[in-house]
Order: C-alpha cells, then sequence, then structure tokens
C-alpha cells in the first residue's frame, strides 16, 4: 500500500500548505467586523477549475490504488508478468503529440487565435484516437500470443491498468469533442479558454499517469523501488 | 472585542460571483428533477430512511434467529447470512453515508455559509438519481434467483464468490459490487460539490475559521470520502472481474464442494486492505459530521460557545489524516506480518487524542451552560455518552492481544453497533429534531420526541451493553445457531432472547418517529424563522422554509463566528453570525477568552 500513501501523503502536504493560507491559526472569537478574508485579495479561482483539481486528486487516488494492489499481487509466486507489445510506444508518442498539441491549443486561445485553437483541438482530439486504438491493438497481439484475462493476475493487471486509463481518456474526448465543435461552431477562442484550459490540464495528467502505469507493467518501478529498499536496508 | 478594520466603511453583500440559478418551471422540475440542494437533501434522507427501515426489519429476523433458534422456519442458515450482510451494507454506506453527507451536507453546507446552493446543481441532482439507481440495484438483488449475496458486509474473498455461500455463484454478489460501483461514482459527484462548495462560495465575511463546526465535520468528511471510496471501488473491480470473467487477483488455488477450481495464486489479503483502506475512513465519514453537528446542537441548547473551536477544527482534521493510516487494525486476525500489528496499533491510540479533545470540549462547552433539555439536545447528550462508550471499547480492540481473542466474539459486534451505529444514529435523529423546523416551517411533537428519544437510548443500552459481556464469555458472532457449547452457559440464550426482545420494541417504536415526521408536517406548531434562537445563518434566512435561492435579493454578510452565545451586554442571549459590528461591547472578546 506504499504507492497510495505516498500519494496521500502528498495530497496532504498540498492541503496543509493551503489550510495554513487561510487562516487556521486565527482567533474567530476574538474578531468582529468583516475579517481579513483571503479572498478579498487573490479571488479564488473558479469553481470548475477547483471542482477540476479535486476530480484530479480523485482519480489520482484511484490509480494508485490500482498501483499498490499491482504491487501486493506481484509478490506472489504465481506472477507471470506479459511481454509488452511494441505498439505501445508508438502510443506513448501518440499520447505525448497529443499533449502538445493540446498544449499548442491552449496558447492559441490565450493569443485569441480561432484557426491555431481549431487545429490544436482536431490534432490533440485524433492523437487521443490514435492512442486510444493502438491500446486496442496492444491488447490483440497479447490475447493472439495468447495472454488472456484469466492466464495470469499479471495479464489481467494489464488489461484493468490500460483500460481503466483507457476510459478516463475517453471520457476526456467527450469533453474535447464538444469544446471542439463549439471552437467550430464559431464561439470565440476567448470564451473556450476555460475549457480548453480544462482539457489541456487533463491530458497532461493522464499522461503522467499512463507513464507511471507504463513503468509499472514494465516493471522500471519495481526496479527502483527495489533500488530504493536495498538504500534504505 | 478586537475589531479588524479591514471592511470598507459601507459593506456591499456578495461580492464572490454567483451560481446562475436555473429556477424550476414545473412540478417535475420543482420537486422530482430538482436542482435545488434543499429538495435534493430531502430526497436523499427520505430513500436513505427508506433503506433505513428495510435494513432494520433485517436486524429483527436476524435478532429472532438469535434469540429464539430454530422457532421461525423460514430463516435458514442462508437467509440469517443474507440478513446480517444486507443489514451491514445497507446501514454503513446507503442509510448513514448517504444521510450525513447527501442529505445533512446537501441541506446545510449552502445555508450553512451563506451560499444560495451548492456550485455546480446539475451535477448535484445527477448524483441523487445515481445514489438512487444504486439503491434499486441493491434491492434487486433480493428478488434476484438465489437472493441477495450473503457473504457478509465486508465482502471478503474467496468465500464471497464461492457457490458454498449465498448468492456467491448467483447474481447476489454482482448485484452488490455493481450496486457499490455506482454508488461511489454518484457520491463523487456529490462530493465534489459539497467540497468545492465549501471552498468556493462562502458568503462575504465567512472565512474559513467562521464556519460552524457541522459544515467543518461534512466537509472533511466529504473530502475524506472523495479519497476512500476509490479504495472500494477498486477491490469492487476486481472482485467482479475474479467473480464472471474468471481471473485470479482474489482467489487462491482452492478446492470447492469437492472439485479443484481452475484459479491459483490469488490473495484474499489483498482484498482485505483495500477494503479497510475504505473500510476504517468510512467510520470517520460517518463520525465527522456527527462531531460537528453534535458540536452545533451542545453550543444552541446550552446557550454556550463551544469550546475550544480551532482545537475542534484541528482535531477534525487530525482524525481525518490519521484515519488514512490504521486500516489494518481491523486485520489482527488475517495473518498479516505481526509486526504490522504494532505499528497500526500505536496509530489506532494515537487517534484518541484528538477525539478526547473534542469529547473534552463538548463537556466543557456544557459547564456552567444554560442548558435546555430539548430532544435535540437529549440526543446530543446521549450521542457523547454513546460514543464515549463505543471509544473506549475500542482502545480494548485497538490493541493486538486482546484484539485477537475478541476479534470473532460479539464483544466487536456490541463495540462497533455502540461507536458508528447507535451514536451516528442518535446524532440523525438529534438534527431533525433540531433542523426539521427549517425544512417544514413547523416544530416536531416534543411529547412524541421524548418518548422517541427515550425508548431509543435506554432501549440501545439494552441491546448492546449486554452484548459485551456474551463477547466476553465467548460467544461467537457471524454464527447462524450457537447450538451446544461448553463455555456457553444457559443464561446467554436468556440473555439471546432478553436483547431480541428489546430490539423488536425499540424498532417499533421508531415507528412513532415517522409518525412524528408525518403528523407534523401539517398539525405541528409553526416554528417561525429561529425558533432555538441560533446564531447560524441558516436561522437567518429571509423565509422559512427558504425558498430556491435561499437569500432573496441579498446573500447575508458575515460578521462574526458562529457561537456568539450569551455575550456579556448582548441584548439577547445570541447574537446571529449576521449581525454587524457594534462598537458598545468593548469587553466581549475577553469574556469569551
Amino acid at each position: 500500500m506504499l504507492s497510495i500513501l505516498v500519494f496521500l501523503g502528498l495530497l496532504a502536504v498540498i492541503a496543509a500548505w493551503w489550510l495554513a493560507k487561510q487562516g487556521i491559526a486565527s482567533k474567530p472569537w476574538m474578531e468582529q467586523g468583516v475579517a481579513y478574508d483571503t479572498r478579498e485579495f487573490s479571488p479564488a479561482p473558479s469553481p470548475a477549475k477547483i471542482g477540476f483539481g479535486v476530480f484530479l486528486a480523485v482519480v489520482g487516488t484511484l490509480f494508485a490504488l490500482f498501483i499498490s494492489a499491482y504491487a501486493m499481487r506481484m509478490q506472489l509466486p504465481d506472477w507471470r508478468a506479459p511481454p509488452i507489445p511494441q505498439v505501445v510506444w508508438l502510443n506513448t508518442i501518440m499520447l505525448i503529440l497529443s499533449s502538445v498539441a493540446l498544449q499548442g491549443a491552449r496558447t492559441a486561445a490565450r493569443r485569441d487565435d480561432a484557426d491555431a485553437l481549431k487545429i490544436g483541438l482536431a490534432a490533440g482530439g485524433l492523437a487521443a484516437l490514435a492512442f486510444l486504438s493502438g491500446q486496442l491493438l496492444a491488447w490483440r497481439q497479447l490475447m493472439a500470443e495468447g495472454y488472456w484475462l484469466a492466464t495470469n493476475s499479471a495479464d489481467a493487471f494489464f488489461y484493468i491498468l490500460t483500460g481503466v486509463h483507457g476510459i478516463h481518456l475517453l471520457g476526456g474526448l467527450i469533453a474535447l469533442a464538444s469544446t471542439g465543435s463549439q471552437a467550430w461552431r464559431g464561439t470565440p477562442p476567448q470564451r473556450l479558454l476555460l475549457s480548453v484550459d480544462l482539457c489541456a490540464t487533463y491530458w497532461h495528467f493522464l499522461l503522467l499517469v499512463w507513464l507511471i502505469l507504463l513503468s509499472v507493467l514494465i516493471g522500471w518501478a519495481g526496479e527502483v523501488a527495489a533500488i530504493c529498499r536495498q538504500l534504505l536496508t | 472585542m478586537v475589531d479588524v478594520p479591514l471592511g470598507p466603511g459601507t459593506i456591499i453583500p456578495a461580492e464572490i460571483e454567483d451560481v446562475e440559478l436555473y429556477h424550476p418551471k414545473s412540478w417535475v422540475t420543482k420537486y422530482v428533477f430538482s436542482q435545488d440542494a434543499k429538495v435534493i437533501a430531502v430526497q436523499y434522507a427520505i430513500v436513505a430512511l427508506s433503506v433505513g427501515v428495510v435494513a432494520l426489519v433485517l436486524s429483527w429476523l436476524m435478532r429472532l434467529q438469535l434469540g429464539f433458534p430454530g422457532v421461525f422456519s423460514f430463516i435458514d442458515a442462508n437467509a440469517y447470512y443474507q440478513f446480517i450482510t444486507m443489514h451491514g451494507m445497507m446501514m454503513v454506506v446507503y442509510v448513514l453515508t448517504a444521510l450525513f453527507l447527501g442529505g445533512f451536507g446537501n441541506y446545510l453546507i449552502p445555508l450553512m455559509i451563506g451560499a444560495r446552493d451548492m456550485v455546480f446543481p446539475y451535477v448535484n441532482m445527477l448524483s441523487f438519481w445515481i445514489y438512487f439507481l444504486a439503491v434499486l440495484v441493491l434491492v434487486a438483488s433480493f428478488f434476484a434467483p438465489g437472493g441477495p449475496t450473503g457473504a457478509g458486509w465486508t465482502l471478503y474473498p474467496p468465500q464471497a464468490i464461492l457457490s458454498g455461500t449465498p448468492g456467491g455463484q448467483d447474481w447476489g454478489i454482482i448485484l452488490m459490487l455493481v450496486s457499490l460501483m455506482i454508488f461511489i461514482i454518484g457520491f463523487t459527484m456529490g462530493g465534489l460539490n459539497y467540497v468545492v462548495t465549501v471552498l468556493q462560495a462562502r458568503t462575504r465575511g465567512m472565512t474559513l475559521m467562521r464556519m460552524p463546526l457541522t459544515v467543518w465535520g461534512i466537509f472533511t468528511a466529504s473530502f475524506m470520502a472523495l479519497l476512500a471510496f476509490p479504495a472500494l471501488f477498486v477491490g469492487c473491480v476486481m472482485m467482479l472481474f475474479d467473480r464472471a470473467l474468471g481471473t485470479s487477483f482474489f482467489v487462491p488455488s482452492i478446492v470447492e464442494m469437492g472439485q479443484p477450481l481452475d484459479r491459483s495464486g490469488g490473495s484474499p489479503l489483498l482484498f482485505q486492505h483495500l477494503f479497510w483502506f475504505f473500510g476504517h475512513p468510512e467510520v470517520y465519514i460517518v463520525a465527522l459530521p456527527a462531531f460537528g453537528i453534535v458540536s452545533d446542537l451542545i453550543s444552541t441548547h446550552a446557550r454556550r460557545n463551544i469550546f475550544g473551536y480551532r482545537m475542534m477544527v484541528w482535531a477534525l482534521l487530525a482524525i481525518g489524516a490519521l484515519s488514512f493510516v490504521v486500516w489494518a487494525h481491523h486485520m489482527y486476525v488475517s495473518g498479516m506480518n505481526p509486526s504490522f500489528g504494532f505499528f497500526f496499533a500505536t496509530t489506532t491510540l494515537i487517534i484518541a487524542i484528538p477525539t478526547a479533545i473534542k469529547v473534552y470540549n463538548w463537556i466543557l462547552t456544557l459547564w456552567r451552560g444554560d442548558i435546555h433539555l430539548t430532544v435535540p439536545m437529549l440526543f446530543a447528550l446521549a450521542f457523547i455518552i454513546t460514543f464515549v462508550n463505543g471509544g473506549l471499547t475500542g482502545l480494548f480492540l485497538g490493541n493486538v492481544v486482546v484484539d485477537v481473542p475478541l476479534s470473532d466474539t460479539m464483544f466487536v459486534v456490541a463495540h462497533f453497533h455502540m461507536v458508528m451505529g447507535v451514536a451516528p444514529i442518535l446524532v440523525i435523529f438529534g438534527a431533525i429534531y433540531h433542523w426539521y423546523p427549517k425544512v417544514t416551517g413547523r416544530m416536531l411533537n416534543d411529547t412524541l420526541g421524548k418518548l422517541h428519544f427515550w425508548v431509543t437510548f435506554l432501549g440501545a443500552y439494552a441491546i448492546f451493553f449486554p452484548m459485551h459481556y456474551l463477547g466476553l464469555m465467548g460467544v461467537p458472532r457471524r454464527y447462524y445457531e450457537i447450538g451446544e457449547m461448553s463455555f456457553v452457559p444457559p443464561s446467554a440464550h436468556t440473555l439471546n432472547a432478553f436483547i431480541t426482545i428489546v430490539a423488536l420494541v425499540v424498532g417499533a417504536t421508531q415507528m412513532v418517529f415517522v409518525f412524528n415526521l408525518i403528523w407534523s408536517l401539517r398539525h405541528g406548531r409553526v416554528a417561525g424563522g429561529n425558533p432555538w434562537r441560533a446564531t447560524t445563518l441558516e436561522w437567518q434566512t429571509p423565509e422559512t422554509p427558504p425558498p430556491h435561492g435561499n437569500w432573496g435579493k441579498e446573500q447575508p454578510v458575515v460578521y462574526r463566528w458562529a457561537y456568539d452565545y450569551n455575550v456579556p451586554g448582548a441584548e439577547q442571549d445570541f447574537i446571529p453570525q449576521n449581525q454587524p459590528a457594534t462598537n458598545t461591547l468593548p469587553l466581549m472578546g475577553l469574556a469569551h477568552a
């Protein structure tokens, strides 16, 4: 359960830092009048942004838990990790490109450049679709080689981790499609800034999650953990 | 009193961003698919209380078997385990969690922080309907072939998905897992709303440290639930794969009914880790809102400012954080590494410190207070006693050496029912008696309320207190029938029959409460806006019950904390949070200090 504890520890540090800024040590019973309200000096971000931040924390928790479960299950003697299909590397490049394209869309929206925004959104969406199709291809390759869900838990984990990640990306694609259709219907880029912003952040987040998942599935994460353990003992 | 001279000379209400409210146009959008947090709260409460009645009847059936074994032919071993499982899961997840967060959270958060509604009203509505769907799926398992699952509320594999367990190879376990997953998705939508509303939609002057403790409790619990429920979700997904797709996450090499199964290598312990990583925070997800609500009930009905407000907030946060590192104290007998036991016993005992701080502060709030023994106050006081009681046996069970012999006995049943069954339900009752006047505009009947209180409070002790003794004697829990065991004296059977009779009476008395809820809707005394003369914002709404949008034209402005009761020199014995500062009370701060 180490990975989930590390992740929650990180969240706790962020929460503590934020609470410290909110006057958590003030003495409200000594105050009267409109008290020092931090929001008057630096207005809080929009509800959508805060909500999105909390949502990312929840999704992060979900993946950290899956990785914890993976790490615990892999220590049992029957564990046989499947070979990682080569296409996964191409998929990773696609996801990186997708992220880069959406970052471009974000910059375009800030510059109020409608054409660049459309190109960025379309490229990001297509690359994400290519990633998802590539993941399905990887599944088919594994199945063709005889690594089914029930063959070994390591295989099952491959399908579950990639599947859960894919479903999250699919959800993101729905939001992206809605933003894209608005951009095509001529909504000014400034008004789409928030949704483009959130999409881009979500893509970067899912890219980070994917890179971590990949390192876990390949076994790099395990090796790093083993080295750390050796250093500590 | 220290005046904080930061506001401009004239105070303009509501400078923060407003929620754009969708105003309902028809009966359906006003009462069924409503986006008003208050209507959603009532919807949550009605569904959760209905599920509670079903769970109560299930506990009756269980008690009938334990009190009078063999008398009721329709309760066989399978049915008994199904009753246990559904009773536990319904009460913990679908009643307590839904009622505290979905019910009280929705009603109280926007009103208490001076907001017009939740920040995402549409998502809020979805959250309720997804919860409702989860309940339907759960209830459907009663009618599925093979009936509901009988795996115990902890759903431990591998037994949960094997044919020896009711529902294991039928639909029962599948419907349970699917229902839980739906519940978690729905809750995440609601939880995001509660957290973001507190963070973003507080009215002007409502700093975090001016929020009533009720809001702090619900806020902290919502955040915890957002981070804890994913563990259950992961466990459910993996078990569903094990059950439906033949994977071996949790199922080791096993022989079922003489046949070796086509599985190997799975780890039942892995599920237990995931389950309790959710399960222990869940205890505090239920307890923290109760802590918050009780603080407000006690302060209001003892006409006294809460003692140690800052410490109360810090304790809530500390309990919330610590509750994520104690989960394996539920697993001392699971065969995990014994040295882990030492670690988890230590963290478990540490969590007693912030909890004890809260209890002391409640008692010090009552000290020299002007205590009004109203029905909400009676329930709040009963909560303190019951929570201390259940908490103390928790200290026993938190220690490995004591837990190992007691773990599979009725002692544990007594402990967790006291601490997370009876105690939070007492708070729920107290809170309903307290806020019903705001929800409906009418008071609940006092005489019926007192009858309900005394029977419930004394009855709960008559039911659960003797169970401690049964447990110490070694009477096992989870057994369909104890039968003749040399260490179980005949008096234990008499005690079991006694408990059953009391349980039937206490359960039936809850109908008095239900009657009161319905009768008072029309015939209750008209409450007025602020019948308890309370300081917090929900009692200062221009109309009672508050309409959609809560505040009419202008949102309130907050000038003080939530606990200005019996301030020396003040005209009344309470000063509402939205009453502007005056210069006539120069020593008020000293009185509080």
